[in-house]
């Protein structure tokens, strides 16, 4: 008699990016941009038999209240570089990263990926995201010479470019589309996993349709489990009307955590790593970002500011920002920090920024993942760590084994390519 | 007596350099591509070079792969050697040559460099269908731009940026990055890079002569590579990179001239005995017994194992830009 096969985790591992949820003030937090940093967490991961590493671009500094955000880590390496220096000291890793489709040609980027695959035996995967943003566009020949409406249009649009490359078998390729009109033939036959793996994160509608037509693995922000079933069932639903089965897409929700032996060590660690993620400073200028104005003489510890929010102002740039009444959202504060007994401005942001998505003991933590995979709230996670290199050490030691215990994820690696971890087909 | 102490310079100090030139075609495989830099490494050459371009190659030719790809991929795996991919300036935007660079640089430990080049054929430009192909003197004025923002970005974070004064909270000193705020005649750049200052700082900046690229050459190459037909041609073509570099005002003795040698072409040995160039770059493969009697000669000084690029060519880390007097 064979046992009913469950329903099997699929983990990403998000190298800790340049936000306040990485923290550089603990006396464990390493080099953000050493290589071997880069060798250490990839390892990590392979070892805890990750489906993929995944890095993060932004192709501009963030700024606030018209200078250089100072108080996050800053600065990272190009993503390609160092993906194909990560494929020479891993086997099985996959091997993701984000590239902007507004500032690059998809010539170049269809070769450069598929270098990629070719280089790591057929481990690469693209996030692809699209920026309007004239701000990131300074850096570059074009600027940021796109209309927002036409983000998805471009995207969809350089994929079909870089698909029809990447399968051209070096043929003649002539493309025409409203953005892109090229003709030539492609450097390369197609890689070993026919083509990367395709990533895709937006959230609105356009991008929810755009993931459901095209995407192998989707990142999404949902964290209950009635929220994140929600955006399973929606995106899944999807797909048919592509010819997708829902299988071919597997969800992984951005994920924290806090770890400890017993339950009540977890919480405390969770609690001493969110004061750290949120500064003193750190809370003044999230503070900043709602109420668009200086806020920078008020105290930390002392209660949030009487005066209102300015509605219409920007004061962050660089960065993705989820449009919010702001007036809505003092308020909404307000009556949080009333109703906790008087929350100062610090911890009211630690409240609302920073809780993580499970905290525990490994055994709890990992039963939690697995029954928010098991009721169909996601495929799995991208486990976001707060610490480089090592943020992903104690996971690996701990959870994974409990993982395994509970039959919901893999003990070795079934294939050499992400599209075996992913258990996609070749297209 | 200047000529002989000039001489006398060139054996006791000089470093007869070598280089090997791969392609990026082949069997696009990461073995195929790292058997052949570590051969190259095994023979104690300086540093290799991958000639690459998007020409796509006749179909049933071998497939070409991304040169930075392969040199990155290497990098971690085959040790004491120079690392140097043909990026070209002409179709790919300056920021991204910059920090890709860059990023060798740091997954090397400080043994990358860049060699500058330009897409001519109207092939290439249909390839992105943004432009037509341009004279080459066109595209090198747009080339001299492009440099010139890549190593101004290399320069845009100042090495002790990062400061993580927790007392202040803040990671980074922002006084100690530095926009740009490059503007030319063909493109502006803002900056900061998103990469922090590399090991070397200034990955080995390398230039292949030919009279549009002289501005090029003069004001930023550390390595300038040389075809010509005979030794004496080469004579003259290194004395004319060493004038245009003098009339730059920097030192001609901080900039190597390497001739390009075929198999069947001058001796390598005489090329640099000769004074025609400061070293060889090997257009058919690598030559085992090469370095061997260069040494013998009194033609090589020792280089430590974990030399940077820059280091074996003599070359300072370079002071920042930015740092003190423009801050």
């Amino acid at each position: 008699m064979t046992q009913p096969i469950k329903k099997q985790i699929h983990l990403a591992a998000h190298f800790p990016g340049v936000n306040n949820t990485t923290v550089w003030s603990d006396p464990e937090s390493g080099s953000q941009t050493d290589f071997a940093s880069f060798v250490h967490f990839a390892r990590t991961a392979e070892r805890g038999l990750f489906d993929f590493l995944f890095l993060a671009e932004g192709l501009r500094l963030r700024e606030h209240r018209g200078k250089i955000h100072d108080l996050d880590v800053v600065g990272r390496p190009d993503t390609l570089t160092v993906l194909n220096a990560i494929a020479a000291v891993t086997t099985h890793l996959g091997l993701g990263g984000t590239i902007n489709t507004t500032f690059n040609e998809p010539y170049e980027l269809a070769r450069q990926f598929a270098s990629l695959d070719h280089l790591s035996g057929g481990r690469a995967a693209w996030n692809l995201v699209t920026s309007s943003d004239a701000f990131t566009g300074e850096n570059f020949r074009r600027g940021g010479f796109l209309k927002p409406e036409e983000r998805y249009d471009r995207a969809q649009e350089i994929l079909d470019a870089a698909t029809a490359l990447w399968l051209s078998d070096r043929e003649p390729v002539k493309f025409e589309s409203a953005q892109f009109t090229f003709a030539g033939r492609f450097t390369l036959p197609p890689t070993p996993q026919g083509h990367p793996v395709l990533i895709q994160s937006g959230d609105s509608d356009a991008g929810r349709e755009f993931g459901a037509r095209t995407a192998d693995a989707i990142f999404s922000r949902h964290g209950t489990v009635e929220a994140g079933q929600a955006f399973y069932q929606d995106l899944k639903g999807r797909m048919p009307r592509y010819g997708r089965r829902p299988e071919e897409i597997t969800i992984l929700p951005a994920t924290t955590f806090a770890l400890g032996d017993t339950e009540a060590e977890a919480r405390e660690n969770a609690e001493r790593v969110r004061r750290e993620q949120v500064s003193p400073q750190t809370a003044i200028a999230f503070l900043e970002q709602v109420w668009g104005r200086d806020l920078s003489a008020y105290d930390p510890d002392g209660p949030l500011p009487d005066v209102e929010p300015d509605a219409g102002a920007t004061i962050t740039r660089g960065r993705v920002r989820h449009e919010k009444d702001p007036v809505a959202v003092a308020t909404a504060w307000r009556e949080l920090a009333a109703a906790k007994g008087g929350l100062s401005i610090r911890e009211l942001i630690i409240e609302t920024t920073a809780r993580q998505s499970f905290v525990g003991t490994p055994k709890q933590v990992a039963a939690q993942m697995d029954e928010y995979v098991q009721q169909d709230a996601s495929d799995g996670f991208i486990l976001v760590p707060h610490l480089v290199p090592g943020g992903l050490d104690e996971f690996v030691d701990k959870v994974i084994p409990e993982l395994q215990d509970l039959g919901s994820f893999r003990t070795a690696y079934t294939g050499p390519t992400l599209r075996d971890h992913l258990g996609l087909a070749k297209p | 007596m200047v000529g002989d102490d000039r001489v006398v310079g060139e054996v006791m100090g000089a470093h007869a350099y070598v280089a090997v030139e791969l392609g990026t075609s082949g069997e696009p495989s990461a073995a195929h591509h790292l058997a052949a830099v570590q051969a190259v490494a095994d023979t104690g050459a300086d540093l290799v070079f991958w000639a690459d371009s998007f020409v796509p190659p006749e179909q049933a030719a071998p497939p070409t792969l991304d040169a930075v790809a392969i040199a990155a991929r290497a990098a971690p795996v085959v040790a004491g050697i120079g690392l140097v991919p043909t990026v070209t300036v002409t179709h790919t935007e300056p920021f991204h040559v910059s920090k890709a660079i860059a990023t060798l640089d740091l997954v090397s430990q400080g043994r990358a460099g860049w060699q500058v080049a330009v897409s001519r054929t109207e092939e290439e430009a249909r390839l992105f269908g943004r432009k037509p192909a341009a004279p080459p003197a066109q595209l090198w004025q747009e080339a001299a731009e492009a440099v010139e923002v890549v190593v101004r970005l290399w320069d845009s974070w100042e090495d002790d940026a990062v400061i993580r004064d927790v007392a202040t909270g803040r990671y980074v000193d922002r006084d100690r990055l530095h926009y740009i705020d490059f503007v030319g005649e063909f493109f502006s750049v803002k900056g900061p890079s998103i990469t922090p200052r590399s090991p070397q700082a200034h990955p080995l900046v390398v230039v292949r002569d030919e009279p549009d690229a002289l501005p090029v050459v003069a004001r930023w190459a550390d390595v300038v590579r040389v075809a010509a037909p005979d030794l004496a041609a080469a004579h003259t073509a290194r004395e004319q990179v060493r004038a245009v570099v003098t009339g730059a005002g920097r030192d001609p003795d901080a900039v190597a001239v390497l001739l390009d040698v075929t198999p069947d072409g001058p001796d390598p040995v005489e090329a640099v005995r000769g004074g025609a160039a400061d070293g060889v770059t090997l257009l058919g493969g690598p030559d085992p017994g090469l370095v061997g009697r260069l040494a013998e000669l009194g033609l090589r000084r020792p280089v430590a194992g974990s030399a940077t690029l820059r280091e074996r060519f003599g070359l300072p880390r370079p002071a920042n830009y930015f740092a003190g007097a423009h801050r």
